[in-house]
């Protein structure tokens, strides 16, 4: 065969991946990938500019996602991506910060940051991917695991309640919020296309299957059981008071968007209330980037 | 190394009577810092404070952060952003500071941190001095890694070495520390700001080639490599993992050598350009007094009384306190009959001196657990001691 007869097939994300490091090292049936997934497409779509757009992760398997994505991408402390996003957001206001991360990244161990973050209208996106444990260290019990599940340091099941993120995103300030589960590709894609195209603290939850670790250690079956589970107990309620968005064990999962409103962010408020109060004096920061 | 005059905007030129709080957050204005994240902690907030009340005017971003934790991550985002930026604390922050020192050190990010000191472990001392940080400061956070850490004895040198702090951390791409106490911080001086064309800054190394050549941990010829910010296009990655030279992961003992010998001998190998130290009276000492910040100030009386009693005794002054002046202690302790070592803990910076010392001479300790400066007549007695 002639060398130019041989078509080679290209990842069609190619230009937004670093190829050089692929094969990723998620499982096979893992979700997190097919999030990556919709993000690409959501960054194609919205056509804003790649160059002045970075992605900020912490730790944990959602953690790795900074490092295959070909943005500027930085790889974080556990529970830190979103002062960290903060610090680049304030530094550069002209760029687009997204933190992509984990339930036990953002809510747990982060949990600080994140609702301090959406009560400044940070402007920044977070793209939490929730697969309701631990996954990279072998699926401990997490702040999002839906009570009586089973986890590694829950043998017994888990008797603590859970976070419901949407509630406690909107609850902290966010100005948009969704959940969607993995089965909802094109969703995720919109509600990210959206938070893209909007300026303040935007939050997406995208509920993933870990079969390696949740699935498997609840019985729960394969990344298509899963799969089904999202298809038969998830209900699209746009609009959702965000208080009733509870999961509890392979129940009801209330997806859509929730939140979606506008309020000046942290940038804007500096300028605003600092140019009033200080007059000419004050030397305007964030404010010609809009 | 491109050297560059201070922006105007940021130099408050003049003499001024300030106390160290309030000289270094000058002192970050002038070297051009625009981004300070911080939280309140006493004996340090009026760093903070200060700068609150001055960037508006100048052009840049205060935030007061949820914890010590966010600052520092905020911080090392903000200097990948492309900003000169700072924190101020002290003991309890300075401990939540730890975990993402690490990280800046291994993303190799410029950046400084004052520690105005105060009496610890735990709460402590919060509004009483100390001297107790200074190993922390170097051995904090896990792993190996070297920094530079600055001691100010006065607030005009809080504001000198803050700029020198700056400077010294762009150049070598690390965080650097401006390891004031608590009696500097709150001490009332003069402290006289010069023009800004007579501060003398270092710009950032920043990388200039083609878009898809950038490797953000290429050492250059002088062992640090290039930098550039978020958002000039290079979509380059780094990460608080072992990794090579364009920052991916590697996750074997072969990258983690290359790694962490860049990180520590970046700063080892250059140590003598780095280290500042002040020498007083050495040539025919037979007792060295070592101190540094506030202590040293305090040691000046205790060595009058000494050469009023006859004692050949001579100082130095440690500006830089890490990387530690090696080389010469080492040199000293072969002439001199020992060296004194008074400072506000229980024994830090003295087992440096005994390391270098060597057994050449003892390195005899005037420690003071904190919350007030020592008496000069129990430096005094030391070095008499030391000179029998």
């Amino acid at each position: 065969m002639k060398k130019e007869d041989h078509l080679e097939e290209k990842n069609p994300m190619e230009g937004l991946l670093r190829m050089d490091r692929i094969p990723h090292i998620w499982c096979p049936g893992c979700g997190i990938g097919t999030v990556v997934t919709s993000f690409a497409e959501a960054l194609r779509k919205s056509k804003i500019d790649l160059d002045k757009t970075v992605i900020v992760s912490g730790i944990g398997c959602t953690g790795r996602v900074a490092g295959y994505v070909k943005l500027d991408s930085f790889h974080t402390t556990h529970g830190r991506a979103v002062p960290f996003a903060t610090g680049l957001k304030l530094a550069n206001p002209e760029l687009k910060v997204i933190v992509f991360s984990g339930d036990g990244d953002i809510a747990g161990i982060g949990g600080n940051h994140f609702i301090h973050a959406a009560r400044r209208n940070m402007d920044m996106i977070i793209i939490c991917v929730n697969n309701f444990n631990y996954a990279m260290t072998g699926g401990q019990v997490a702040a999002t695991t839906p009570t009586m599940a089973n986890a590694s340091t829950a043998p017994y099941g888990n008797y603590e309640y859970s976070f419901s993120l949407p509630y406690l995103a909107e609850a902290s300030g966010a100005t948009y919020v969704a959940r969607w589960t993995a089965l909802h590709l094109r969703r995720v894609t919109k509600s990210m296309q959206e938070a893209l195209g909007k300026r303040g603290f935007s939050f997406i939850e995208v509920i993933t299957p870990c079969v390696t670790l949740y699935a498997r250690r609840n019985r729960l079956g394969d990344g298509l059981n899963l799969m089904k589970y999202y298809y038969e107990k998830s209900e699209i309620q746009h609009g959702a008071d965000t208080r009733t968005l509870d999961i509890s064990y392979q129940g009801k999962l209330i997806v859509g968007k929730f939140v979606d409103k506008e309020k000046p962010t942290f940038l804007d408020c500096m300028d605003e209330h600092l140019g009033k109060v200080l007059g000419d004096k004050y030397q305007p920061y964030g404010v010609s980037h809009e | 190394m491109k050297k560059v005059k201070a922006d105007p905007k940021g130099v408050l030129t003049g003499a001024h009577y300030l106390d160290g709080d309030y000289a270094l957050a000058e002192g970050a204005l002038a070297a051009g810092c625009r981004f300070f994240a911080g939280y309140p902690i006493t004996p340090s907030t009026e760093t903070a404070e200060r700068f609150s009340e001055r960037i508006p005017f100048v052009g840049g971003v205060f935030i007061q952060m949820e914890d010590e934790l966010a600052s520092m991550a905020a911080l090392i985002g903000a200097s990948w952003g492309g900003k000169k930026v700072m924190t101020v604390t002290s003991g309890p922050g300075f401990s939540l500071m730890m975990e993402n020192i690490g990280l800046a050190c291994m993303m190799e990010t410029p950046l400084v941190i004052a520690n105005v000191q105060r009496g610890g472990p735990s709460t402590g001392l919060p509004t009483l001095t100390g001297q107790q940080d200074m190993m922390q400061v170097k051995w904090g956070s896990h792993g190996d890694y070297e920094i530079i850490a600055l001691c100010p004895d006065s607030p005009q040198e809080c504001f000198d070495l803050t700029i020198e702090a700056f400077n010294l951390s762009e150049i070598y791409r690390v965080p650097a520390f401006v390891m004031t106490d608590e009696c500097v911080g709150h001490m009332h001086e003069k402290v006289v700001i010069p023009p800004a064309e007579e501060i003398e800054l270092v710009e950032r190394k920043w990388f200039k080639g083609p878009k898809d050549k950038y490797l953000p941990y290429k050492p250059d010829k002088d062992m640090i490599p290039f930098m550039v910010k978020a958002g000039d296009g290079y979509r380059f990655h780094t990460t608080g993992l072992t990794h090579d030279e364009r920052g991916y992961p590697v996750i074997n003992a072969e990258c983690q050598d290359v790694c962490v010998r860049h990180m520590v001998e970046k700063i080892r190998m250059n140590a003598d350009k780095i280290i500042k130290i002040e020498e007083d009276e050495i040539d025919n000492a037979e007792i060295i007094v070592i101190s540094y910040g506030i202590t040293s100030r305090v040691t000046t009386r205790a060595v009058q009384q000494a050469k009023k009693a006859g004692i050949k005794v001579g100082t130095i002054r440690l500006i830089t306190v890490w990387p530690f002046p090696e080389k010469r202690i080492k040199e000293l302790a072969k002439k001199i009959k020992a060296f004194v070592v008074p400072e506000i803990n229980y024994g830090q910076m003295v087992r440096e001196v005994e390391r270098c010392a060597a057994g050449q001479a003892p390195a005899i300790h005037v420690p003071h657990c904190g919350g007030w400066v020592h008496d000069p007549d129990d430096i005094f007695k030391a070095i008499k001691e030391a000179s029998k």
